[in-house]
């Protein structure tokens, strides 16, 4: 009995350290405020290098609010604050001599609605590249581009068209787009807020698809209303309910046997 | 820009297939069958066919009233550089001239002036502080024009005449736009007056046209380590075409205007290089000297200046309403909010 308890113990150690030492982002007692509304309440939660975090919840429960304080989006929203820490890779995001460009050109982020400035397929694509000063020639910024596009499994469909308007594109390609273009300044995480929501089957069939094969390179947080989404794409996941962390577990025993009954309620359906 | 979206059906349009069928019927009598509503339609028709022909009659009057003077000289009315009243001599060059130049000096001063501001309003400035200044740069466009000519007789012409124009004429001087006896009344300081008035209409505009432009393109740029310069230049490509817009607007707001320019322009048909020297616009001519124009051929040159001014400011603002409107139409209702 003593033995086993230690055993446990040792286990649950080495797991925690071994978690520790591999997390990209670490959020500490995060709270956030949109004016007097508290929107997010003590978070706590650590996000591994290279795997897929799926946040869900029912709307308004602050997952896409947890997702744009990793890149501090929310900043340009107006009276909003921030409490607690988000360090990724061991630096707190909120420090005071945080370079918020910097930080915004490592975290990348894609969009619910697809956003695709009204410039040529090849500009949007090298927007990031050109305002960051990432190539130091124009081969180079084409060979990017390129790299970028074949990342986001679009340049086989855009390879003749490059000068032509992005938006000209259909929704799921404009999407592609999006991921494209966040990809082509190398960042070393990728948010995704509901990436697939305004689109139909098979075009989220085909993000889906990029967001299993991006993760080899990147760090993937992806929030999304579709409990299948985040079954079929994500490692692991973590459910909110009305701006408070239920349970973060593997996504696998999340779907099949989650530690908390209001988890289990959520994704089978009986509210939400 | 943004993605082309089909119209809001119209209310007459609502009324069903057989408002399609007989669109001329329908904006008569109502579909609801009440002959009440059939009369208050017919009112409203009856109003907005008003202003057509209202804007017909303007137009028919002055081409007839011009018919003398269009005869006489024909198409070098436009290039005659005389204007000499005792002798029958009309020529319009000058005053297009004037108010050309004088408009574009205008612009020259007003528009990064405002594109400041709206950029200031829309992106940089808390609510807070935004909105009582947007309110006052709003309030500017309320003063009467007259009110701007007395301002630029006794503090804008004096202040040109001491602390501008003089340092203007050292250091450009080598230029013949700045040579010549400094007076502060002439083309320069009409120009600058144009430029007080013409801002708060340029910056209103152009402050609508940014607020139009999504969120998203701004998020996507800061997304991706954009700064706030960077972003800015984002939203104002999206804008382009509204801001263009809003520029043509107040040029037409410029082209048009009287009172102030006729104060301080020093009202003198010439053409003269220096931009010190004074000027002549078409409108103050107008204003100037139609109650003492005798001489039918005298009346009828005035109204055709005023028939091509009335074509060109018509021009102008149709132009410009048709690019705000391309951009703002996305959001109307909050665009035009102000």
């Amino acid at each position: 009995m003593e033995m086993s308890i230690a055993v446990e113990r040792r286990r649950e150690a080495e797991e925690s350290l071994a978690e520790a030492s591999a997390s990209k982002i670490k959020i500490r007692a995060l709270n956030f405020f949109y004016g007097r509304t508290q929107a997010l309440y003590n978070i706590v939660m650590d996000i591994p290098e290279r795997v897929v975090m799926a946040f869900i919840g029912p709307s308004g429960c602050g997952k896409s609010t947890l997702l744009r304080t990793l890149n501090r989006m929310n900043d340009t929203i107006h009276g909003t604050r921030v409490e607690g820490r988000v360090e990724i890779d061991g630096r707190d995001i909120y420090a005071p001599d945080t370079d918020v460009v910097e930080l915004r050109r490592k975290v990348g982020m894609v969009f619910q609605k697809s956003n695709p400035f009204p410039k040529s397929i090849f500009d949007n694509v090298a927007y990031g590249l050109r305002i960051n000063r990432l190539t130091e020639s124009k081969a180079e910024l084409q060979e990017r581009v390129e790299e970028a596009l074949t990342d986001a499994a679009l340049w086989p469909e855009v390879k003749d068209r490059l000068k032509s308007s992005a938006l000209g594109l259909s929704g799921g390609q404009q999407q592609r787009l999006c991921i494209a273009r966040a990809l082509a300044v190398k960042p070393e995480v990728l948010l995704m807020d509901e990436p697939a929501s305004a689109l139909d089957p098979i075009a989220t069939q085909k993000i889906e698809e990029l967001v299993v094969e991006l993760k080899k390179q990147y760090t993937i947080v992806i929030v999304t209303h579709n409990m299948q989404q985040a079954a079929r794409v994500s490692d692991r996941t973590a459910f909110f309910w009305l701006g408070k962390l239920i349970e973060v577990n593997t996504t696998e025993r999340m779907f099949t046997n989650p530690d908390e009954k209001l988890t289990e309620d959520y994704i089978t359906g009986r509210f939400g | 820009m943004i993605a082309p979206q089909l119209e809001r059906p119209s209310p007459a349009s609502e009324y069903g297939a057989r408002a399609r069928r007989a669109p001329w019927r329908s904006l008569l009598f109502s579909a609801t069958g009440s002959k009440g509503d059939t009369i208050f339609r017919a009112i409203l028709f009856g109003v907005a066919l008003l202003v057509l022909l209202l804007v017909a009659s303007m137009v028919a009057a002055m081409a007839s009233n011009s018919m003398l003077s269009i005869r006489e000289f024909g198409f070098s009315f436009l290039l005659g550089r005389n204007w000499n009243p005792i002798k029958d001599d009309f020529g319009a060059l000058p005053f297009i001239y004037g108010t050309v130049v004088s408009s574009l000096i205008a612009l020259l001063i007003a528009v990064p002036l405002s594109l400041g501001i709206a950029i200031f309003l829309v992106e940089q400035a808390p609510a807070r502080i935004s909105r009582p200044v947007a309110f006052l740069v709003e309030m500017l466009a309320a003063i009467p024009s007259v009110v701007y000519g007395l301002w630029g007789i006794f503090v804008l012409a004096p202040f040109m005449r001491e602390y501008i124009e003089p340092p203007l004429a050292r250091v450009f001087g080598w230029l013949p736009l700045f040579q010549g006896t400094i007076t502060g009344i002439g083309l320069f300081t009409g120009g600058v007056i144009l430029a007080i008035m013409i801002t708060p209409i340029i910056s209103a505009v152009v402050r609508d046209v940014l607020a139009a432009v999504p969120v998203s393109q701004r998020e996507a740029a800061l997304a991706l380590g954009a700064t706030r310069w960077e972003t800015t230049r984002v939203v104002l490509a999206n804008a382009a075409s509204g801001i263009a817009g809003a520029i043509i607007l107040g040029l037409g707001r410029a082209i048009g205007e009287t009172m102030a320019v006729t104060m301080v322009i020093g009202n003198r048909p010439q053409i003269s290089a220096s931009l010190f020297e004074p000027s002549y616009t078409i409108a103050s001519v107008i204003a100037n000297e139609f109650t003492e124009a005798t001489g039918d051929l005298y009346l009828s040159a005035l109204v055709e200046i005023g028939l091509i001014l009335f074509l060109v400011t018509f021009i102008v603002n149709a132009v410009a309403k048709l690019l705000v409107w391309s951009v703002t139409r996305g959001t109307s209702g909050t665009a035009r909010a102000a």
